[in-house]
């Protein structure tokens, strides 16, 4: 009967055909031939579906995001500047700070008092990074990195930053990257959504995290991040009620089935068809999830990867270890976040403890993605919203301060999927406050993940009340500097 | 130009040839019947516009600082004035497509000569470059854009008199005949209560209502129901759920720590003016300027109600991070308000001239920043406090209980506690607005005064005054062509599942046209006429024959109309997000009915603003209601606004993040996941099996029972051999487990009636959540 059903295949609507074709058949020459068809007039219909095929040859095929919410100090982790340190309790020159707005919180400040790392620097790997005495386990692996020093940014606090490079807007209610990337890629595994999210938090100051970082936007909603809990139910919902089990859950939709197999001959709405569909992969979905996050049967070498840490539901190591598998089974982008890098004051005590939560498990995922000989296709990126003043916030002693926004300059890495590995690009001046050499702006970062996942920043767009929308919006520069 | 036609029909062919696939994508996205044949007579508005638009506008339209070439297409001087670079050649030559370079250039084979140029990653259609050629030959007839003229009563076209109700029915019945349609049966009673009850309540009929109009067969039965209906308290609060998108309310301030804010009397205000039936007119001026119009008790000063409706202008988010820039913030929050009205009153996309003259749609950016000025009139600051300093930053207003017992009845006030309200009010003093350059809160440039874009209807001062108050003249002026048509369209789509445009949010050039442009316009006309009466309009729409048509889907419709957009069949919608919970409270029994009120927290997974939060302020921990509150209606279920609640949004609500108009409509895995899972969802099929169970009767009348209340009509007996069936296998397995008996009746807080049989109760329960996952429990059919 279900059988059959599903073989009633008559009165399928364009929609769901399409939806099919496109996934499924993913070759490359064919998707050059509909690609055409799917941009004119029609559009606003087909638009709604996940285009599933890139532009050109993607390097990277899947993304995993460690974003570090709050915003980590650049000079305390990769920008090393022994002038600060030199010049400790000097003021910030007025020649250097320019034209920058302040926020509120230093903006009454009468003075700006310059201060230097209270964490060591040593220079690693055949590329020479400067890596923090924090973060000896990245250190390890700087050969691998692509270290950007020059990412800068217009907004100057936590909730246009954060919402500006998710989303690429500051404000609005625009789609985030990982669901620019749903639509623009669709999934790769029918069992797990395209665009997951994992959180987590730290224990320094933290800034919270909310659903627009990971919105859908105006895009269909299928292309809505879906957060992964922490707690029994990995996605909400998942579970099944005390009382079901797989069996009683497998005959109810067998029944349902058929009683939608009835609806239909009534209806004849082939939307009912479509709803079957949705059951099915819910089910399968049920099975699926907890195979893939249940961290328990994890071979003992991989948890001494990722520290025992990764073991414990909801911390930034466990978080990363499952971004990991499911990056492995097939979901488009993993997106993380791991709060508590606001260091306002009291740097020296609470950086470390951010540094210790994710230095170890950061490092572990690139090598063990490597050993998977997954690295090539994952691309892997590590940094926050904007970087952090050079200058003292609050009262100035040299072994606790704080610093405040930066919005000119400040850094991230990337890994594998397609960028250069064991570089650093771009340069600071001497005081890390300005960019003097091959700055990145958030919209050219956008522009260049996207070339690196096949997509072309211009052509990924979307119509929506009247115009077409895209995730770098009227700008954006590839960066070829550290495209491999 | 002959040779690119051959040579595009040849890479079709090729296409169609070598890929057997393609060709039915290429079929399929090019055989709406709309676009393949060439019309005798081109139309502008209809058929060149919207491709000018779209593909040429950007560069050659309103926004002279991006115009290339100094050429602009969107208006005749424009189009037929000499060519800057070469004065004897003309963009477009009446009559002459050989002489206009427009044609030639969309023609070209030359890729350096070829529009839109290739780097635009835009191109034309054969089709569209047919229509532009045969619109050249006929003369290139410009029009003004359909959506600002005036709209006007049309004769009311003939139709089947025996089909036909009122007016409606004969515009639709006109356009049905032209596409080949005929309109479907009416529909069966069940189908059309459970339909006209979910569209004027949010509510299923009960059974009581389902055997009552059965049982009536007087000609005006069915209008006695939609009377009954239209009466009902809750008319307003399905009304008011649409509205709550456009206003984005919530109970937060949506930005960073996400405070507590209490804009609740708003809310049950806005029920209360759509039950009290409030002319649109009405609504809308007290909305824009309760607090500037005189008490219609002619005492002066506005009422508390008059002011309380102004709340609507300060529902937008509102920052409390600590470290903002107070100026940034406060120019954002009159930009959401200036983009809100916009898109509310005039579904037009004003925020596109917020930073460079609208691309497409003739709003400068003057006249983005001449609106603006009307909201930039209050005293407010950008930055008030951090997280938990106000629940109500000011301008407010306190409500207090003397004022819930004299004149602000409806506000269901909890506690003695007083409440307040955000709420508009200008200053003393004008403050002067400034064209913001790129849209930079601290890029001053000329100063401007209130205005509105001339293209929709000049804001003249000496006719309309100044401020707001003049806005509202503005809107409700019998020559301003969108405010009526806007509603009427809106409110069309709530009961057709798609607007008469179908773009609910965008009447500009690059929205749909409408699919009826004279019903529209009649409609539109008659709403005002009949003095902004918003009960008449939804009566109007709901005694239509039209509306009352039969759902059933014919392979004839999946060809000719897939959409129905010529509605010769009732479209089948599913349920809006608030209502797919109400759907399952109400008819297993346990919704608890109160209107307004403080918004509720029902069951949520756990941890979901926990791990959000930074654990500052009020809302960093989600700390969930009990009792009668977790049976509340979806409406008032809380919405922090940057953890939105999670079967909302899984069923495609609005974040209230900004103004929405139109929610999408999609079908997803998780929303199955909720549909099966969710103890909010499970728990109506517990009780109302344990309610069951208890009752006299066979199981066979159980089951019927419970049938006709989740489904809403009687099962049909092969229906009822399936769920037999799945009852006594359920039963038998149960018997045998009296312990997963146990556990599966242990769901939700709501009182638990004494079962001897749990075995039969959980089987029933069972079913009963069968029923629930049907896919036509939670559609409007």
């Amino acid at each position: 009967m279900e059988n059959e059903f599903f073989k009633n295949r008559l009165n399928i609507t364009r929609r769901h055909f399409l939806s099919k074709s496109a996934v499924g058949l993913g070759s490359m020459a064919l998707g050059s031939l509909l690609m055409p068809n799917l941009f004119t007039g029609e559009e606003e219909n087909l638009a709604q579906l996940p285009l599933g095929l890139p532009h050109f040859a993607p390097k990277a095929k899947r993304i995993i995001y460690l974003f570090q919410n709050g915003a980590p100090s650049q000079l305390e982790t990769f920008d090393y500047k022994p002038l600060l340190n030199k010049m400790a309790g000097e003021d910030l020159p007025e020649s250097i700070r320019g034209t920058q707005r302040l926020t509120g919180m230093t903006a009454n400040q009468t003075k700006f008092p310059l201060i230097g790392s209270y964490f060591g620097f040593k220079q690693y790997g055949q590329s020479g990074a400067w890596v923090s005495d924090m973060l000896p386990n990245m250190a390890k692996i700087v050969d691998e990195l692509c270290i950007i020093k020059t990412m800068n940014t217009e907004a100057i606090n936590h909730d246009p930053a954060l919402t500006f490079i998710q989303t690429g807007a500051q404000v609005g209610n625009r789609p985030s990257m990982g669901a620019w990337m749903s639509y623009g890629l669709g999934s790769e595994n029918k069992n797990l959504p395209a665009f997951c999210v994992l959180l987590s938090r730290g224990r320094g100051n933290g800034q919270g995290v909310y659903s627009k970082l990971w919105t859908n936007g105006f895009l269909d909603s299928t292309h809505q991040g879906v957060v992964f809990s922490s707690g029994e139910d990995p996605i909400l919902y998942l579970k099944d009620s005390d009382g079901i089990d797989k069996d009683s859950r497998r005959r109810m939709l067998d029944k349902l089935a058929e009683l939608n197999h009835l609806g239909f001959e009534t209806s004849g709405d082939p939307e009912v068809q479509a709803k079957v569909q949705q059951y099915e992969m819910a089910y399968r979905m049920q099975t699926a999830v907890p195979e893939l996050t249940d961290l328990s049967k994890e071979p003992d070498h991989i948890v001494k990867m990722y520290g025992p840490e990764c073991l414990v539901p909801g911390t930034y190591a466990a978080n990363v270890l499952l971004a990991r598998k499911l990056s492995e089974s097939g979901v488009r982008f993993v997106q993380l976040y791991h709060q508590g890098w606001d260091q306002h004051g009291n740097l020296p005590n609470e950086m470390p403890l951010q540094a210790e939560d994710v230095d170890r498990s950061s490092a572990a995922l690139i090598m063990d993605l490597k050993q998977r000989g997954l690295l090539d296709e994952t691309l892997v990126i590590w940094g926050g919203e904007f970087g952090r003043t050079n200058y003292c916030q609050g009262t100035f002693t040299k072994d606790n301060y704080g610093r405040d926004h930066h919005p000119r300059a400040y850094t991230i890495w990337m890994a594998g999927g397609g960028v250069k590995p064991g570089i650093v690009y771009g340069e600071t001046d001497e005081f890390g406050y300005n960019v003097i050499k091959d700055p990145v702006h958030i919209n050219d970062f956008h522009a260049t993940v996207m070339h690196l996942m096949g997509l072309n920043h211009e052509q990924l767009t979307y119509k929506h009340l009247g115009r077409r929308y895209r995730l770098t919006d009227v700008a954006g520069k590839l960066v070829p500097g550290i495209i491999a | 130009m002959k040779t690119l036609t051959v040579k595009i029909k040849y890479f079709f062919l090729l296409c169609l040839v070598t890929v057997g696939i393609a060709s039915v994508v290429w079929n399929c996205t090019s055989a709406s019947a709309e676009t393949a044949a060439i019309p005798d007579e081109i139309d502008y508005n209809f058929h060149i516009r919207p491709i000018l638009s779209d593909r040429c506008f950007k560069c050659h339209g309103p926004d002279a600082n991006t115009r290339e070439a100094n050429l602009r297409l969107d208006t005749p001087e424009g189009a037929f004035a000499a060519l800057k670079d070469n004065p004897k050649a003309h963009a477009i030559v009446a009559g002459n497509p050989d002489m206009s370079a427009v044609f030639l250039r969309i023609t070209s084979k030359d890729s350096t000569q070829l529009m839109p140029p290739v780097e635009s990653n835009l191109k034309l259609t054969q089709h569209e470059i047919d229509l532009i050629e045969k619109w050249i030959k006929q003369g290139a007839k410009y029009k003004a854009h359909w959506a600002f003229i005036e709209p006007k009563k049309t004769n009311v076209p003939k139709a089947d008199e025996d089909w036909v109700v009122n007016e409606i029915d004969n515009f639709v019945y006109d356009k049905m005949r032209e596409k080949g349609l005929k309109p479907n049966e009416e529909a069966e009673k069940e189908q059309l209560l459970k339909r006209v009850s979910l569209d004027l309540t949010g509510l299923p009929p009960t059974v009581e209502m389902q055997e009552r109009f059965l049982k009536d067969t007087s000609p005006d039965a069915y209008e006695k129901i939609v009377d009954e209906l239209l009466k009902n308290k809750h008319y307003g609060e399905k009304m008011a759920t649409y509205w709550l998108d456009v206003a984005r309310y919530a109970d937060s301030h949506g930005y960073q720590d996400d405070g507590l804010r209490t804009m609740w009397p708003w809310r049950d205000w806005v029920i209360h003016a759509y039950n009290e039936n409030y002319p649109y007119s009405k609504f809308l001026s007290w909305q824009l300027a309760g607090d500037l119009l005189p008490n219609p008790d002619g005492s002066g000063k506005p009422s508390k109600e008059m002011l309380l409706a102004t709340g609507f202008n300060r529902n937008h988010k509102i920052t409390q991070e600590g470290g903002v820039i107070d100026e940034e913030y406060r120019v954002e929050y009159v930009t959401d308000r200036t983009n809100t009205f916009g898109k509310s009153f005039l579904s037009l996309t004003f925020e596109c001239a917020k930073c460079h003259d609208h691309k497409y749609d003739p709003i400068s950016q003057k006249d983005y920043y001449s609106t603006f000025a009307f909201f930039n009139q209050v005293p407010e600051k950008g930055l008030f406090g951090t997280i938990d300093a106000s629940y109500a930053d000011p301008p407010n207003m306190a409500i207090t209980d003397a004022d819930v017992k004299s004149l602000l009845k409806f506000i269901n006030k909890k506690d003695t506690a007083k409440v307040m309200v955000m709420v508009m009010k200008d200053t003393t003093k004008v403050r002067t607005t400034y064209v913001l350059n790129r849209g930079n809160y601290d890029a001053h440039g000329d100063s401007v005064t209130f205005g509105l874009p001339k293209s929709i209807l000049s804001y003249d001062t000496t006719r309309y005054g100044r401020g707001r108050l003049g806005l509202v003249k503005w809107l409700l002026d019998a020559k301003n062509p969108l405010t009526s048509r806007v509603y009427v369209n809106r409110i069309w789509a709530q009961f057709f599942g798609r607007g008469i445009v179908k773009t609910l949010g965008d009447f500009g050039m690059q929205g749909e046209l409408p699919s009826h442009p004279q019903l529209l316009d009649w409609l539109a006309v008659d709403f005002r006429e009949k003095g902004w009466n918003i009960r008449r309009l939804v009566k109007q729409i709901v005694m239509s024959a039209t509306y009352r048509q039969s759902s059933t889907i014919t392979d004839k419709h999946l060809k000719t109309d897939p959409d129905n957009i010529f509605l010769a069949r009732a479209s089948r919608i599913r349920l809006l997000a608030e209502n797919v919970r109400d759907y399952v409270l109400s008819s297993s029994g346990i919704m608890n009915d109160e209107i307004g009120g403080p918004s509720i927290k029902p069951y949520q997974p756990k941890g979901l603003w926990e791990v959000a939060t930074s654990g500052r302020g009020s809302l960093s921990r989600y700390v969930q209601d009990h009792e009668s509150d977790l049976y509340r209606r979806g409406m008032y279920v809380f919405i922090k606004r940057t953890v939105p609640p999670p079967t909302m949004l899984i069923f495609d609500a609005s974040n209230r993040d900004q103004c929405e108009v139109q929610r999408v409509r999609t079908n997803t895995p998780l929303q199955a996941l909720v549909m099966m899972n969710d103890p909010q969802m499970i728990e109506g099929s517990r009780v109302l099996a344990e309610n069951l169970t208890l009752e006299k009767g066979s199981i066979d009348e159980k089951l019927e029972k419970a049938f006709r209340m989740v489904l809403c009509r009687k099962p049909k007996e092969k229906e009822m051999e399936v769920i037999r069936q799945y009852f006594a296998h359920e039963s038998g397995l149960l018997k045998k487990d009296p312990k997963r008996a146990e556990k599966l009746l242990n769901i939700g807080e709501y009182k638990h009636e004494p079962i001897k049989d749990k075995a039969s109760a959980a089987a029933l329960m069972q079913t009963i959540q069968l029923l629930y996952n049907m896919e036509e429990a939670i559609m409007r059919v």
